[in-house]
């Protein structure tokens, strides 16, 4: 019974001293050198073929040697989504594009399809082959599997127990990668089709449209299962934050924590990159003494625009984990400008407009670290220093008073209207 | 043109007793899968491993092939029942066993090393690289996504070596989830959770908004909560292509359907695959067979070609 012996002990009796890797994503190389700024050791991006979102702003292999070039001044790395399930005609390509990724300094692949992963080890051995969570991996012999095929990390399902994750990581000696933050399939990933069905658009090569999140009458006897004025049936999943059980998941050894949302906003990758980064930062300082802080948290909810839960980390979701209310509300602040100088001796910042914004209006700046403060527009002024009474355009230079001195790459953000 | 006889694909039907296998081959199924709840995703019933050996007797005694089916997504908790379920199935002189977690991969080789594995992994299964590497691993056959299209099938069929299995009749999974999505929602409406029974066989279905006319069949099991298509698959016209294409199993989704229904089904497949093996040339469908299956068919479920005819975008 070799596969079968005795669990080792497998509650957090040693302590990690090596800090896990906080890896998020980037829609584009705008929001990877967000995410790198803020924090992020790694982040995982979309090249122009084999992933899964193809509505995302994804890279030219020109755009990954610069984000690269730009991870690299941080020491971050970069990955990219190889993770889609291939038809027979998307097989031919794939080794050239593997090779073409290899030579733009990609760190690794995140692939599910194993013509991918077998084709990815021939080719490009420097090309490190991160499982995707798309294979629904949630034991640890298929873990022990994967890392006898010679992989080195495997994203575990998003089924996956915070108990389970501790009795894989104590029986097999890989890298275990860990949705911790975003977005989830309601149903096992991969396992869905609903949008073949409904828009013949393929999901699992990108092309999902969202059809668990739509509203479904159920019925039962042949009558709707809800009486008139009822929520209607979904599938759909609130989104995951584990910001409150992080030293729990350090201890059980989880190497990789990933953010979910290559298609969500710069502000929100910068906020949330933000608010782990430092909780992360902050336990290591000093395990005994960590205390979650409440800007943490805040910092994360100014940038959800749907509730949050553990998904599968304590039991399988209730009642209580689904959004059945008809609406989703947008969050609770949005991205105005970011700061692209600063002259330190007048106070005046240099921005970018993002969304408008006026004379009187309450912002906040935050930069990372969890610098953040509030204060209310002065005057604005054009790149000519010419009065504006509004920042009505799209990437318009704009100058700023700051009540507090602020560097580039800092956000100046609003109120949702 | 004149033709020589064609060798015929198999036909294959899951069971969900001993027998109803036996009935089920009587029919016309050459193949049976079958296995213990638990083990396999949506088995139409349950026989569990203390019986594989009776099941497998039997099946062979009527000249046809014995499937277990171990083809879930599989939790840690889970994983200590695998050695004795492979080793009652390779026992019991199963002729394959069905698997799409690799770990069923790992106790196979411990546990069953003599039997061939089938690789189903459901709708992830759409492309013959992949089904080579699992080729190189042990599997003889691959089961195709249902989502394929007749070109994708055939292309994948010239480039692979394993057998392939398509499915040409019933209803197919389109979303499955661990999650126990419906007792949520009873939660969610103040109604007592046991309201919901669980299992295929008990009606539910949902509509989409924009979609009346379509029901698409939902249940639950202690495997979590699993969507179904609102309309079943027919390939009863296009078997020649298909067996052309050199398909080598014809697989029929019992799920939801009665013992009768899935009988006759049986029958027109096997009328129509007999006809064409006798003279590909000369074959011509019979529309009594096709009239058979409609006499019985839900008229709230429409027969279609599935995506056999279908390009898809993404």
């Amino acid at each position: 019974m070799t596969l079968l012996q005795q669990s080792p002990g497998l509650r957090g009796q040693r302590q990690r001293l090596v800090k896990p890797e906080l890896l998020a994503p980037a829609g584009s190389l705008e929001k990877l050198k967000f995410a790198v700024h803020y924090g992020a050791d790694a982040v995982y991006i979309g090249g122009q073929k084999y992933g899964l979102r193809s509505n995302a702003d994804n890279f030219s292999i020109e755009q990954m040697r610069e984000g690269v070039e730009f991870a690299s001044r941080y020491g971050a790395k970069v990955f990219v989504a190889t993770n889609i399930f291939a038809h027979q005609e998307d097989l031919p390509g794939i080794a050239d594009y593997l090779r073409e990724l290899d030579s733009a300094g990609i760190a690794a692949i995140i692939t599910a399809d194993p013509a991918i992963v077998e084709t990815a080890q021939k080719v490009a051995p420097r090309l490190e082959v991160h499982l995707s969570t798309q294979q629904s991996t949630m034991n640890w012999q298929a873990v022990q599997f994967w890392k006898e095929e010679g992989l080195p990390r495997v994203v575990l399902a998003r089924e996956t127990t915070m108990d389970e994750i501790r009795e894989m990581k104590s029986r097999v000696d890989i890298e275990l990668e860990v949705f911790i933050h975003g977005a989830m399939c309601s149903s096992v990933s991969g396992r869905c089709v609903l949008s073949n069905h409904f828009t013949d658009r393929d999901s699992n090569r990108g092309g999902c449209c969202q059809s668990c999140r739509w509203k479904y009458d159920l019925h039962a006897d042949n009558r709707s299962v809800a009486d008139p004025g009822q929520n209607l049936f979904t599938m759909s999943s609130k989104d995951l934050c584990m910001i409150h059980h992080l030293p729990e998941l350090i201890q059980a050894g989880v190497d990789s924590f990933k953010i979910e949302g290559r298609m969500k906003s710069v502000h929100y990758v910068a906020s949330v990159v933000n608010a782990y980064r430092q909780a992360i930062d902050a336990y290591f300082e000093d395990p005994e003494g960590y205390l979650l802080r409440p800007e943490w948290v805040e910092e994360i909810g100014k940038a959800a625009n749907r509730p949050l839960n553990t998904g599968f980390f304590y039991g399988t979701p209730g009642a209580t984990e689904h959004i059945y209310e008809p609406e989703e509300k947008p969050a609770p602040y949005d991205f105005a400008a970011v700061v692209t100088d600063y002259d330190e001796s007048a106070g005046i910042a240099t921005v970018q407009q993002r969304s408008p914004f006026r004379p009187g209006m309450e912002v906040e700046f935050i930069g990372p670290g969890g610098r953040c403060f509030k204060q209310t527009l002065g005057d604005l002024t054009d790149a000519q220093g010419q009065p504006l009474s509004v920042a009505r355009h799209p990437l318009q230079t704009v100058k700023i008073h700051t009540v507090q001195p602020v560097s580039p790459l800092d956000l100046m953000r609003k109120r949702t209207d | 043109m004149s033709s020589s006889p064609a060798k015929l694909p198999e036909l294959l039907i899951a069971a969900g007793s001993i027998d109803q296998a036996e009935r089920y081959i009587r029919a016309g199924a050459c193949a049976v899968l079958i296995g213990e709840a638990g083990f396999g995703m949506r088995q139409p019933g349950s026989i569990p491993a203390a019986r594989f050996h009776e099941a497998v007797s039997r099946i062979h005694a009527l000249g046809a092939k014995a499937y277990i089916n171990v083809n879930k997504l599989f939790r840690n908790g889970e994983l200590p029942g695998l050695p004795a379920y492979l080793r009652a199935a390779a026992e019991a002189g199963a002729d394959a066993l069905v698997f799409g977690d690799p770990a069923v991969v790992l106790n196979a080789r411990e546990y069953a090393p003599n039997v061939p594995l089938q690789w189903n992994a459901e709708m992830v299964a759409t492309n013959s690289a992949a089904a080579a590497y699992w080729g190189k691993r042990g599997a003889v056959r691959a089961v195709l996504a249902r989502e394929l299209n007749e070109v994708e099938i055939a292309d994948f069929k010239r480039n692979t070596t394993l057998e392939i299995q398509v499915q040409v009749h019933g209803t197919t999974n389109i979303y499955y989830s661990h999650r126990n999505l419906l007792q949520s929602y009873m939660e969610h409406l103040g109604r007592e959770a046991s309201l919901i029974d669980r299992g295929p066989d008990e009606g539910l279905y949902l509509v989409e908004a924009e979609r009346p006319g379509e029901r698409f069949p939902v249940y639950e099991d202690d495997t979590g909560t699993h969507v179904m298509s609102p309309d079943d698959i027919c390939l009863l016209e296009a078997l020649p292509e298909l067996i052309a294409a050199g398909v080598d199993s014809f697989y029929i989704e019992a799920l939801l359907k009665s013992e009768l229904y899935n009988e006759t089904v049986l029958r027109s497949y096997r009328a129509a695959m007999e006809r064409f093996a006798s003279d590909p040339g000369a074959y011509e469908a019979d529309p009594e067979w096709l009239d058979a299956i409609r006499e019985l068919q839900d008229p709230e479920r429409e027969l279609g070609f599935g995506f056999l005819y279908k390009e898809q975008v993404y």
